[in-house]
């Protein structure tokens, strides 16, 4: 971790949200993070770049909460509580939100009622009064318009007969409806064309505040030109091995993982 | 992983809160079926002897059957012999049921439908439903009858109907569903003690919703409803029932039969949410539910539809079909079965084409969970005369867990090549990728499996009433207490 470097690119007054020490992780016995360090303050967008199996969708649903991955070491703090500690629904309601690389069908049920059933899951979480469809409607129209979608693709069933693009701008619709702190976008641009590629950016560039952090992962310089993000960490063999700002993505794109792949070797002998 | 497995486990195991058990006197005749029983259950009701001599017709029919040892055993279900002899065949509270108003009801009987959340007072007039209850053996109010009068429309108990409509009931009973149809319809011809009947004259709208709930409440009882419903020319009406029991130890048999006639131009829709206790977690007690259900579409352009939501019972034995006699003639039936615990399901539908151009469509989605086991068992008969048949079917499953079963047996007779004929299969798991994708939008893990779940069902739930679907949506999440994995 090149934590000078960070530092001169922060703020003071920036407020801690996401703070990764050590993180190990397995997957049926085989260890794929391996011992990762991150700190994340709210109003950053930071960018996780690497090689195919390199653990960044990984790092992704471990903060996401999912199930299938075994933390074995190391501890993330989200928002001063232990995020380790919290179902994926609580993390989501303590405002984690991933976009998937692959959404998942929900056949029967419709775009607007889930939406609408999971952003009240959250207020209530919160003690705040859930939204009737009255007051629901007119702040998602807004948000529709923003990821240029037309509404009656709303009726539709949630992500049911959506093309691949479709269903990534429906996760930037959801991410802007829900209004999250920290927001995940799993290989968003993966599979998007570039009208496609600009409204999601649109979409991102358009939620990012002072108060949200947004973590990109991607293979590809590509969307970074869209989403400039204040960091870029490069994610090789479970272990973060260089990162700096966003000149770095361009000088990947230009160089290739290799680059840097060559580097992480020595370090990769290091007891976890 | 587990956590999920957990929390949806605890769903599954909410406990059945319809199990109470209301005390009240009742009056029965002793355990065990001979033709003395059967000449008091009929003297008890002050029968006609046409009533008498068809029950007593087949009794001896169904003695014979057993004789035979024809109980059926083709269905995919698992239980121990049925000792015919150790059930009480008539149970009624002890009260002359021939009541006036309904203040003349025991009051620990209304009591019982207002836990049950049963619009039996006229009050509850905005409700828009009229009620026929049955209680163990009798039934003990039915509400709006006297709206429905003024229309013609008859709605009254079976028992009343044999008193006050003996032609109608003479004509159309036995009319589908004979006496010989089958072990279970043979053994309720015989025994049957009340149920709900219907009668909508020609070319009249029937105006409210008609619903019937039935509960089984003594101990050691059996409980052998039978409806009869019949549309005139022209006519229509949209019919419910819903049925619960106490929690036992001991298995109860439910053998009902329901019959609709539909004449020419006449359409009926009949829902049903089955909720019998299923048993306990390790799957002791429950009702078998043993139903034989058919309907006749005997006129032209005549419509007869199903939809069924089960989740109850300890085994369900049900055919709810249609004979489709007049040209044009439409049949339909939606299914949602549910099974969880130990529960068994082999359910499904006919649809027998005879007239020309006459459709069928057949949507059932099965969900098992916990150890349940789920059968599809469909017919589709196309009859040689049938010119210009059709039908469709779509038949999916859900799995929840590893340790439950799916089971599909379509079967498909045509004899007119001019028929179409549509299936389509499915079956699916809740994946674990689903439901993380709900609980990552905040949903917990029990709300994320009832999403699911009505989302699998949508296209059933829609054709039900709209306030029978909500109930329906609820009880589909009680009944699911505890079952992804």
């Amino acid at each position: 971790m090149e934590v000078p470097e960070q530092n001169k690119r922060r703020k003071e007054d920036q407020v801690n949200l996401l703070e990764i020490k050590n993180l190990h992780v397995t997957v049926a016995g085989c260890e794929i993070l391996k011992g990762i360090d991150l700190e994340v303050n709210a109003g950053e967008v930071h960018s996780i770049m690497g090689p195919n199996g390199s653990g960044k969708s990984t790092l992704a649903q471990v903060l996401a909460r999912r199930e299938t991955f075994q933390v074995t070491a190391g501890e993330i703090v989200f928002g001063g509580k232990d995020l380790l500690a919290m179902k994926a629904e609580e993390a989501a309601c303590e405002g984690v939100f991933m976009a998937f690389q692959y959404p998942v069908e929900i056949p029967g049920i419709g775009n607007t009622y889930f939406l609408r059933s999971a952003l009240n899951a959250i207020r209530k979480y919160r003690g705040q009064e859930e939204m009737d469809a009255m007051d629901f409607l007119p702040m998602f129209r807004e948000r529709l318009k923003l990821l240029e979608m037309d509404e009656k693709l709303m009726n539709r069933s949630v992500n049911e007969g959506f093309s691949g693009g479709e269903k990534k701008r429906n996760e930037i619709l959801q991410m802007a409806v829900l209004e999250p702190k920290l927001a995940i976008l799993d290989e968003t641009d993966s599979g998007l064309d570039i009208d496609a590629l600009r409204i999601v950016a649109k979409g991102v560039n358009a939620m990012r505040s002072s108060d949200r952090a947004v973590l990109v992962v991607t293979h590809y310089q590509r969307l970074l030109n869209h989403i400039v993000p204040d960091f870029v960490h490069v994610l090789v063999d479970g272990r973060i091995v260089r990162s700096g700002g966003p000149e770095l993505a361009l000088e990947l794109e230009e160089k290739g993982y290799g680059w840097i792949e060559g580097e992480a070797r020595p370090t990769a002998s290091v007891p976890a | 992983m587990s956590t999920n497995v957990n929390t949806i486990r605890n769903l599954a195991e909410r406990d059945y809160k319809w199990g109470f058990v209301t005390e009240i006197e009742d009056e029965r005749v002793p355990k065990g079926l001979n033709e003395e029983i059967i000449r008091v259950i009929s003297a008890k009701k002050s029968e006609p002897e046409f009533m008498l001599e068809w029950r007593l017709k087949a009794y001896r029919h169904w003695v014979s059957l057993e004789k035979t040892q024809a109980e059926p055993r083709w269905a995919n279900v698992k239980y121990s012999p049925i000792d015919y002899q150790d059930i009480v065949y008539y149970s009624a509270p002890k009260q002359k049921p021939a009541l006036g108003s309904l203040d003349e009801l025991d009051p620990e009987i209304l009591r019982t439908y207002e836990k049950l959340g049963i619009p039996l007072a006229e009050q509850k007039m905005l409700a828009g439903v009229a009620v026929d209850a049955v209680f163990d053996s009798v039934s003990v109010a039915t509400t709006f009858k006297e709206k429905l009068a003024e229309l013609g429309v008859i709605f009254c108990s079976f028992s009343e109907a044999v008193q006050k409509h003996p032609e109608l009931v003479q004509k159309y009973l036995g009319s589908v569903v004979p006496y010989t149809d089958n072990f279970f319809a043979t053994l309720n011809a015989a025994v049957f003690t009340d149920g709900s009947f219907v009668y909508v004259p020609k070319d009249v709208r029937c105006p409210l919703e008609l619903s019937t709930y039935f509960r089984i409440n003594a101990a050691e009882t059996g409980q052998f409803e039978r409806t009869l419903i019949i549309a005139d020319e022209g006519a229509s009406v949209s019919y419910l029932e819903g049925c619960t029991a106490p929690i036992r130890d001991a298995n109860q048999l439910h053998a009902a039969v329901v019959e609709l006639v539909a004449l020419d131009n006449a359409q009926i829709k009949y829902s049903t949410v089955q909720n019998w206790y299923p048993g306990d977690k390790q799957g002791r007690g429950g009702i078998y539910n043993f139903v034989t259900k058919r309907g006749k579409c005997a006129g032209m352009n005549s419509k007869i539809s199903w939809t069924q939501v089960e989740t109850g019972s300890a085994i369900t034995w049900k055919y709810p079909s249609c004979i489709l006699q007049g040209d044009n003639s439409v049949g339909e039936f939606y299914s949602v079965a549910l099974t969880n615990n130990y529960q068994q399901a082999d359910t499904g539908t006919k649809m027998i084409h005879i007239g020309k151009n006459t459709s069928s469509t057949i949507v059932s989605k099965g969900i098992s969970a916990g150890h349940g086991q789920n059968t599809y068992r469909g017919m589709v008969k196309i009859l040689k005369g049938a010119r210009g048949a059709r039908n469709y079917t779509q038949c999916d499953s859900l799995l929840i867990g590893d340790k439950c079963g799916a089971h599909t047996f379509p079967y498909i007779e045509v004899k007119n090549s001019t028929a179409r004929m549509e299936h389509e299969a499915s079956t699916s798991k809740i994946g674990e990728d689903q439901l993380f994708y709900l609980q990552q939008r905040g949903l917990k893990t029990e709300d994320a499996v009832s999403m699911i779940v009505n989302g699998f069902c949508k296209q059933v739930f829609r054709e039900l009433p709209m306030e029978f679907a909500v109930e329906a949506q609820k009880l589909l999440g009680v009944s699911l207490e505890g079952s992804v994995g």
